[in-house]
């Protein structure tokens, strides 16, 4: 790259090459200036702000802060509703993340081998993906309603019995991370289809040669070895999105019952602009960061292999 | 797959033939089963849609009404809550961002990817740390700043923390970086500017990664619903999630025909554009699924 400007200037002599270079560093900054406003202004100075926040007893409308040191975090410890929305939300990551991606990757092997009907799974496997999970919450809302909702007559129908998905304590965070299985399989099939037509077909008939018959057989030397870094790519991203989780709580269950179905994002949501406790959920914020950031440092590393493949 | 049953097929053909039928009906057994999970909320939306209240509270599984009341759900949804400005809402906001992200995005992917530039280095790995940071983080302070400029309920607040997208610049950069040299030394030669050579020469050939990042985008955008919920409260403004959110809490739930009538308006737009443009918007989101 740092043989950009030199064509140009070699032919009109080493002054004109300096001339090239310095215009070339002016418009490098002119045209990244924007981008780095942007960036200082809607993303690093919020995080600096919000790192100092949480030394402080800072409340929305407050004039002054004091610092307060370690409290907020102190506080968020010993707080039983940010306990248990954590354990909540790694609850539903556990069950979503070896759900959709299991689903997921067996969605796409068996839609892989498909001509005719392919782009018809297709479709279908993705259609939860595109659609406003708000408004298919609500729809959920209705699926599942106790009376109402055909899921339950047919459950009577078969003598199942009625099940208040959504007002069980017992069920609801289940559900709902039934509900992120829907949303997230389609997703992930396409991601595993992309990476399964990335093996060479030869690699099949070379493997039946030498005696490896069966479709079991053919997954286990050669569909999961190859399909390594896309699985491990699926896995941080499923595990970053179903960390995420707020649309479907905030709509179908508010965290209940009983507190049931709290997960952090929610607590956040709640301490930081409906009680207006700014310092404490700055705290969480931290948090809720820390896990993300992990996620994303291993993602970092899945991606890099990803590249250089 | 295929070829793998050739050798089968040569040796014993009866008994291939009926394990390749078996192996059919398991395969799409497995898959026609997940097919109706996948679409069951879409199916009932659209069936509870244009039934009639008593049809509804009969809790029966039937799939057609016996009365067609589509009109009068439509008509009640539409009617009690302005749904299409919900929907205008989310394509002006959606278009917003997604043109304040090219305009920024597109020349500062190029100069990290063909200039050198004091502070490249730096802008770089900045842009990747920003990339992992959802905008829950940054919420907090930007609530705090917008309520102190008087700009919360505006499009303006709703749009603004996405205006810079990390991730258009590391993908554009990616995808520039392999636009060949000769071709801007060239245009430079002609007398083009940096500026004129972004816009006129590089940006074109970016295109697919353009429209594939657009995808993304608006995807991400039109079903968003945490940063609005936190920004708005006046209900013209509101983009189709919290719209839904704002009809649903006001209907208190028991009207599911105007319900499902609005959740099938504000899915629409995107499902039928998906429908239309598969291909497109799968490679879109692949590629783009590092979010």
């Amino acid at each position: 790259m740092g043989a950009l400007a030199l064509p140009v200037g070699r032919a009109h002599g080493p002054s004109f090459g300096r001339r090239q270079a310095l215009l070339e560093k002016l418009a490098g900054l002119g045209l990244a200036l924007p981008a780095t406003i942007l960036l200082v202004l809607t993303s690093l100075l919020p995080l600096v702000v919000l790192v100092v926040m949480t030394f402080t007893d800072y409340e929305l409308g407050n004039l002054a802060a004091s610092y307060v040191g370690a409290a907020n975090f102190m506080k968020a410890i010993g707080d039983p509703v940010f306990r248990r929305s954590l354990w909540n939300t790694l609850l539903y990551v556990a069950i979503v993340l070896p759900g959709s991606v299991g689903l997921g990757l067996l969605v796409a092997i068996l839609v892989h081998g498909r001509k005719r009907t392919r782009s018809f799974y297709e479709i279908v496997y993705f259609l939860p993906v595109t659609s406003t999970l708000i408004a298919m919450a609500t729809v959920w809302t209705f699926l599942l309603h106790p009376k109402l909702g055909p899921i339950n007559t047919f459950l009577r129908m078969i003598g199942a019995g009625e099940h208040a998905f959504l007002s069980d304590p017992a069920l609801a965070l289940p559900t709902l991370a039934v509900i992120g299985m829907w949303q997230l399989i389609g997703f992930n099939m396409v991601l595993f289809l992309a990476g399964l037509s990335a093996i060479p077909r030869d690699l099949y008939e070379a493997a039946e040669i030498d005696g490896c018959a069966g479709a079991v057989d053919r997954f286990l030397t050669i569909t999961w070895p190859l399909l390594g870094p896309t699985t491990m790519f699926v896995i941080i991203t499923t595990s970053i999105t179903a960390f995420k989780v707020f649309d479907t709580v905030a709509v179908m269950t508010r965290g209940g019952p009983m507190g049931s179905s709290e997960v952090l994002l929610y607590s956040l949501y709640l301490e930081g602009f409906q009680y207006f406790h700014t310092a404490y959920a700055a705290a969480l914020t931290v948090i809720f960061l820390a896990f993300i950031l992990v996620f994303s440092v291993i993602q970092a590393f899945v991606l890099e292999r990803r590249v250089h493949y | 797959m295929a070829a793998g049953r050739d050798p089968d097929a040569r040796a014993t053909p009866a008994r291939a033939l009926l394990r390749r039928a078996v192996s059919g009906v398991l395969v799409h057994g497995f898959l026609l089963t997940g097919a109706v999970f996948m679409l069951l909320p879409f199916v009932w939306m659209l069936i509870t849609s244009i039934k009639p209240p008593d049809e509804i509270f009969r809790a029966t599984l039937s799939l057609w009404p016996r009365q067609f009341y589509g009109v009068e759900n439509y008509r009640f949804a539409l009617t009690s809550a302005p749904l299409l400005r919900f929907a205008a809402n989310g394509v002006l906001v959606c278009a917003g961002i997604l043109a304040a992200q090219l305009l920024v995005a597109i020349p500062c992917a190029y100069a990290l990817a063909k200039l050198r530039f004091p502070g490249r280095q730096a802008l770089f790995v900045l842009t990747l740390l920003v990339l992992a940071i959802p905008v829950q983080v940054p919420a907090l302070p930007l609530y705090i700043a917008l309520a102190n400029l008087n700009l919360l309920n505006t499009y303006f607040s709703m749009m603004v923390p996405f205006f810079l997208s990390a991730f258009a610049i590391f993908l554009l950069r990616q995808f520039f970086k392999s636009f060949p040299d000769d071709i801007i030394n060239a245009a430079r030669l002609d007398g083009m500017g940096e500026f004129e050579i972004v816009w006129r020469i590089v940006t074109p050939s970016a295109l697919p990664a353009i429209g594939a990042f657009a995808v993304f985008s608006v995807v991400a955008h039109w079903n968003d619903l945490y940063w609005p919920l936190i920004v708005i409260s006046d209900a013209k403004l509101a983009p189709p999630p919290l719209g839904m959110m704002f009809f649903a809490d006001a209907e208190t739930g028991s009207n599911y025909g105007a319900l499902t009538a609005a959740a099938t308006i504000l899915t629409a737009p995107l499902v039928v554009v998906f429908l239309f443009a598969r291909r497109h918007f799968i490679a879109g989101i692949t590629m783009t699924g590092v979010k």
